[in-house]
């Protein structure tokens, strides 16, 4: 069985509708004890204090931030060479998770930095690149909701979506490629020296799965909703021409 | 309760603007959801009542 089948509209619906509960209830799972986890019962760091436990929210939104675009990237990649309705709508699903998860990190990252750099804002490479990847998330959602033909909504939002994602690797990379700015380094690193404390990694994993499956989630049942609209307008057309 | 000294403000501004923006992503999605299932299933009622 191909991985393309999954894109016509009828299996996409099936398939996703079985498991959907089952993401629901994971997401349940790992997002709820996490936060739990690192909100109280995690000790104070020795150079943030109790400010620390912002980490458990504004790390996981600002990878999903960065990581919702480059599967929007993907998709519509997918749709512009293959056509697949699935994929241009699964991009237009996610849109949506991935304004939320920019706009939280952009406010977590505020609120840590004014206690931690003096101030809320600073035009710092990443700081910077976040804010155009935010204002990139609300053009392509405007650009779905003006255009009326969907085909041609989907193909113009995908060009957007391939020149937008110049600045989510800048958001990643910022860092690496201008020494100067006030934000850090990344927080997980495969270096175990550079890496935060297991006291403090293994309840931020757990949040940071929790806000990967409740992406999965959320964009599922916003996607399953586009594929649902799609097929009401068709019905919707085909009355009215009956009508007429 | 946590102590949470003079972060207090920071940390719970952060959790709390972050929990009210997920609720709100959660509720919005799932009521557009109902509502659009609900229009769909009519629409399809309708058609099979017309042939």
């Amino acid at each position: 069985m191909s991985l393309w089948e999954y894109a016509n509209p009828v299996k996409f619906m099936a398939l996703s509708g079985k498991v959907l509960p089952w993401i629901i209830g994971l997401t349940a799972l790992t997002l709820i004890p996490g936060l739990i986890w690192g909100f109280f019962l995690t000790p104070e760091a020795e150079n943030f204090g109790t400010s620390v436990k912002i980490i458990y929210i504004h790390v996981p939104s600002a990878m999903m931030a960065i990581n919702i675009w480059v599967m929007m990237l993907v998709t519509s990649l997918i749709w512009l060479v293959r056509r697949h309705h699935v994929s241009a709508l699964a991009a237009k699903g996610a849109a949506m998770v991935g304004l939320v998860m920019t706009v939280i990190a952009l406010f977590t990252g505020a609120i840590w930095g004014e206690p931690m750099w003096g101030t809320y804002w600073a035009w710092d490479p990443r700081l910077t690149s976040f804010l155009i990847l935010f204002l990139f998330y609300l053009g392509y959602m405007a650009l779905w909701q003006a255009i009326e033909n969907p085909d041609t909504a989907a193909d113009l939002t995908a060009v957007l979506c391939i020149v937008g994602s110049v600045f989510a690797l800048l958001s990643r990379y910022a860092v690496n490629f201008w020494n100067q700015g006030l934000h850090q380094g990344a927080s997980l690193s495969m270096d175990k020296e550079e890496n935060v404390s297991d006291v403090f990694y293994q309840p931020l994993l757990l949040c940071i799965a929790g806000f990967i499956l409740l992406f999965v989630a959320v964009m599922l049942i916003r996607t399953r909703t586009e594929v649902r609209t799609r097929r009401l307008h068709a019905l919707e057309t085909r009355e009215r021409m009956s009508d007429g | 309760m946590v102590e949470l000294g003079k972060y207090a403000g920071a940390v719970l501004s952060a959790y709390g603007v972050t929990m009210v923006l997920l609720v709100l992503l959660m509720v919005a999605t799932w009521r557009r959801s109902v509502k659009v299932k609900a229009a769909l299933d009519a629409a399809e009622e309708r058609q099979k009542k017309n042939g």
